[in-house]
């Protein structure tokens, strides 16, 4: 081993970890009790990577001569590669520095300040025992495939499928129901300008339906996924839909004949039908139908075949079969969206049991003119109309029984159901509210103007929801029991009809979808992202992007922005061709290797190759991930880790437990 | 024994990368407290843990070995944590013939959005290794692992 000289540098990080932990003194016992094991030079300083910090180190590399750096700040997941650049512009290998994570492990975590500095003390003998053992690495060069998968096809998919396409990048998106457009497209209006949802969705719809770069997997999932940035082989689901898509000219007489009328549970929400054959709503892209199996007459019973016989073009075909298609693409988008609370779980609110308590999307397909109702705000009896009526907000949200988090756009929405009631009954509109969250541009002047149109705001969490009637006046009507707050008095406000304005909750098959592609959820639900202030559109895992509701609660706009930056990122990708990957790799010393072929079955990625004629075996680099198992299995030791090898390992349980301070000369 | 001061475990940890060193991190971005006992070692993955590491932590003076790694199912490569989990039941009854107490070696799955688990787990360890004692594995070799009083005398502990 060449001499180690290891550089030492101790970040205060402002007060974050300064405030609890001594940095200087930290760094002045560092200089004293580790310059036998190496340490040429150790100092402190308020922001380590800052520009200044940075060429503190660059500096210091190239007067002492240090070969070793060892930063000891925040996690390395956060700045590793920053102080990386830093040793390398210095001329130093990049991977002869080591972090210690003396923040978040450490400052963060620790109230007791000599406590907190004696471990950090610890960590930092760890670092510099570790790095002794550091070898100079290169970073693999893997090339990065120029096509895109994009799953799930709401606004936030559609924009980042756009983004893509016209920039002449090929796509494929995939959706999981008939038709792309997901939640905007049941919308009627959109807050706070009002303009038509479908207005302005279903342009971007036929965009990603006609573009020449898109392919679109509707009545599709994605059902596995290998590989790693750069090169993905995802292997997508494609249901049958019963229907020749080539010949299919959507002319919707399949749709009028067929016989089997079927409740719509997904797109109207419950409140309207559709048939067996059927696309989701009329300007659905793609405009060809699809035929639901479980419904269907013809494959229940055996006759029928309605739409067979009167498809002018023969486009139906009861024979189809699922197929199952493998794409390779170099990056993932993931825009899967959020499920609506499920209102039933609050029973004291009366959804499913009072008639004419109704869900946020209940009302949205309600008021929307290409609606069961034609847009007319109805009872659940389909004719009368209400004349007062009370909508409750953060329903299952800020509600430590159901979700903690605000679902930040039923304020909003709730609004937007106000005045959209108050324009067409005039009845009388209560909301009940916690706190009116409008943040946004333009939020708040729609709020006042809902206020000025003369919309009742009640100050209180609503306690029940009944039909039990107990004053005068109440008789045939839904009482909402409630808290005022503001006058510091219980009230019984009578009203025909309520709205529940449900809060929204990760996909009920996020945590699937999340093992799937390798990411991770909160303990929530909604996908964790790799900085939540500064990369929320990246995941911890290289190559998959995510936009939308799946990272957590949010409007429109919000989803667009993510959609669009996700998008750019993934451009940039494709630009660059390839991308620097960590160069953790596990090699067989073939001296070593008795040929057992233990380490051969625990691969995940069959990388280890046996050569029989030599009897040794051999990790091919290409296709191992570094993941180490087979060197933890080695019984002979023959495998060594880059980056993790038993001796840096070792060096660093010494250098933890302060045994290297027993070993330094007095 | 009362008087004397609390003792403070001394207490090696071994993470994954991608997930439970990242509760750690959560732990940390959330400001939720544990004991600072417990001094983390990287890996790539749970399945990296090569059981000499531990025996490795307690023979240079580690009171315990915490190893937590991605939940069964969650694993970053496919299937390695498995490995973890097998490896661990033979470790730890290894361990326990050679005269340790169990609940000196833990194995905890957090992950990265579990930081409040991890600190939980974290402090849970910290305390059953404290109520254990010092390990003292150096005196206890002497004599097939049993602490005798003799023994610890002898070395001047108590």
């Amino acid at each position: 081993m060449i001499e180690p000289r290891i550089g030492v540098y101790v970040c205060h990080c402002g007060t974050n970890i300064a405030g609890v932990v001594d940095v200087a003194e930290v760094s002045k016992w560092a200089s004293e009790h580790l310059k036998g094991r190496g340490v040429v030079i150790s100092r402190d300083y308020k922001f380590m990577c800052s520009s200044l910090g940075q060429e503190l180190i660059e500096k210091d590399i190239k007067e002492y001569r240090l070969n070793r750096v060892v930063v000891a700040a925040c996690s390395p997941h956060l700045h590793e590669a920053t102080f990386r650049t830093a040793t390398k512009s210095a001329g130093l290998n990049p991977y002869l520095t080591e972090m210690v994570s003396i923040r978040e492990q450490d400052s963060w975590v620790h109230t007791d300040k000599i406590a907190a500095t004696n471990k950090a003390k610890a960590m930092i003998s760890g670092g510099v025992e570790r790095v002794r053992y550091h070898e100079p690495l290169e970073p693999l060069h893997v090339p990065i495939h120029p096509a895109t998968l994009v799953v799930g096809g709401g606004i936030a998919g559609i924009q980042a499928v756009l983004e893509l396409a016209d920039a002449g990048q090929k796509v494929y998106l995939v959706e999981r129901e008939p038709s792309i457009g997901g939640h905007m497209a049941q919308f009627d209006k959109t807050f706070p300008t009002l303009d038509c949802s479908a207005c302005i969705l279903t342009p971007k719809m036929v965009s990603v339906g006609k573009h020449p770069n898109v392919e679109l997997f509707t009545w599709s999932e994605v059902t596995n996924v290998e590989g790693y940035v750069g090169n993905f082989t995802v292997n997508i689901h494609k249901k049958a839909r019963f229907v020749k898509e080539d010949i299919c000219t959507g002319c919707s007489i399949c749709q009028e004949k067929c016989p089997k009328k079927v409740i719509d549970d997904v797109f109207e929400a419950g409140l309207g039908y559709r048939k067996a054959v059927y696309t989701p709503f009329a300007q659905a892209i793609p405009n060809y139908p699809v035929i639901d199996k479980e419904n269907c007459t013809y494959f229940q019973k055996g006759t029928c075949r309605a739409c067979e016989k009167l498809c002018p073009t023969k486009a139906i075909d009861f024979t189809q079969e699922d197929q199952d298609i493998s794409i390779q693409v170099g990056n993932i988008i993931l825009a899967t969206g959020y499920d609506l609370f499920d209102s039933r779980r609050i029973p004291q609110y009366g959804y499913a049991r009072l008639a004419n308590v109704f869900t946020s999307l209940e009302f949205e397909r309600l008021s929307n003119s290409a609606g069961p109702t034609g847009g007319k705000v109805v009872l659940r009896d389909g004719v009368t109309e209400p004349k007062t009526v009370g909508i409750v907000h953060c329903v299952g949200s800020r509600d430590k029984n159901y979700n903690n988090y605000c679902s930040a756009i039923c304020c909003m929405q709730s609004l937007k159901f106000a005045h959209l009631v108050e324009e067409r009954t005039g009845a009388e509109v209560y909301n009940f509210y916690i706190d009116i969250r409008t943040p946004a541009k333009d939020y708040d002047e729609f709020y006042q103007r809902v206020l000025e149109e003369g919309t009742i705001f009640i100050r209180g969490k609503v306690a029940e929801v009944t039909d039990a009637a107990r004053m005068a006046g109440e008789e045939g009507k839904i009482i909402i029991q409630v808290e005022d707050t503001l006058m510091g008095k219980q009230r019984r406000i009578p009203v025909d009809m309520v709205i529940l304005s449900a809060g929204l909750e990760p996909r009920r098959d996020a945590k699937a979808v999340a093992k799937l592609f390798g990411i991770s959820c909160s303990s929530a639900g909604w996908v964790i992202e790799k900085h939540p202030k500064l990369d929320p559109i990246a995941t911890m895992t290289d190559g998959i992007f995510i936009a939308g509701c799946m990272q957590g609660p949010k409007d429109i706009p919000a989803s667009v922005a993510q959609g669009a930056a996700a998008a750019a990122r993934v451009l940039g990708r494709i630009q660059q061709k390839e991308i620097a990957l960590e160069p953790i790799r596990a090699t067989v010393n073939e001296t070593q290797c008795s040929g057992c072929r233990i380490c051969n079955n625990m691969c995940p990625y069959n990388a280890i190759l046996f050569h029989e004629d030599r009897a040794v075996s051999e990790v091919n680099p290409a296709l191992c991930q570094g993941c180490g198992t087979c060197i933890a299995a080695c019984p002979a030791g023959a495998i060594s880790g880059t980056g993790f090898s038993n001796e840096q390992v070792m060096a660093q349980i010494e250098g933890l437990l302060l045994l290297n301070l027993e070993a330094e000369p007095a | 024994m009362e008087e004397q001061q609390q003792f403070e475990p001394k207490i090696i940890g071994f993470t994954c990368n991608w997930c439970s060193y990242r509760a750690a991190d959560l732990a940390g971005i959330s400001r939720t407290k544990y004991p600072p006992n417990v001094r983390l070692i990287r890996l790539m993955c749970s399945g990296r843990l090569d059981p000499t590491f531990v025996f490795k932590a307690f023979s240079s003076g580690a009171d315990g070995v915490l190893i937590s790694g991605c939940h069964p199912g969650d694993c970053h490569y496919v299937d390695q944590n498995y490995k973890t989990m097998r490896r661990f039941a033979l470790m730890e009854k290894m361990l326990v013939q050679m005269g340790f107490e169990q609940g000196r070696i833990k194995l905890v799955w957090a992950s990265a959005g579990e930081g409040l688990q991890f600190a939980e787990a974290v402090t849970g360890m910290v305390e059953t290794v404290r109520k254990l004692g010092p390990l003292d594995w150096h005196i206890r070799g002497q004599s097939n692992g049993h602490l005798t009083k003799e023994l610890l005398l002898k070395e001047d502990v108590v």
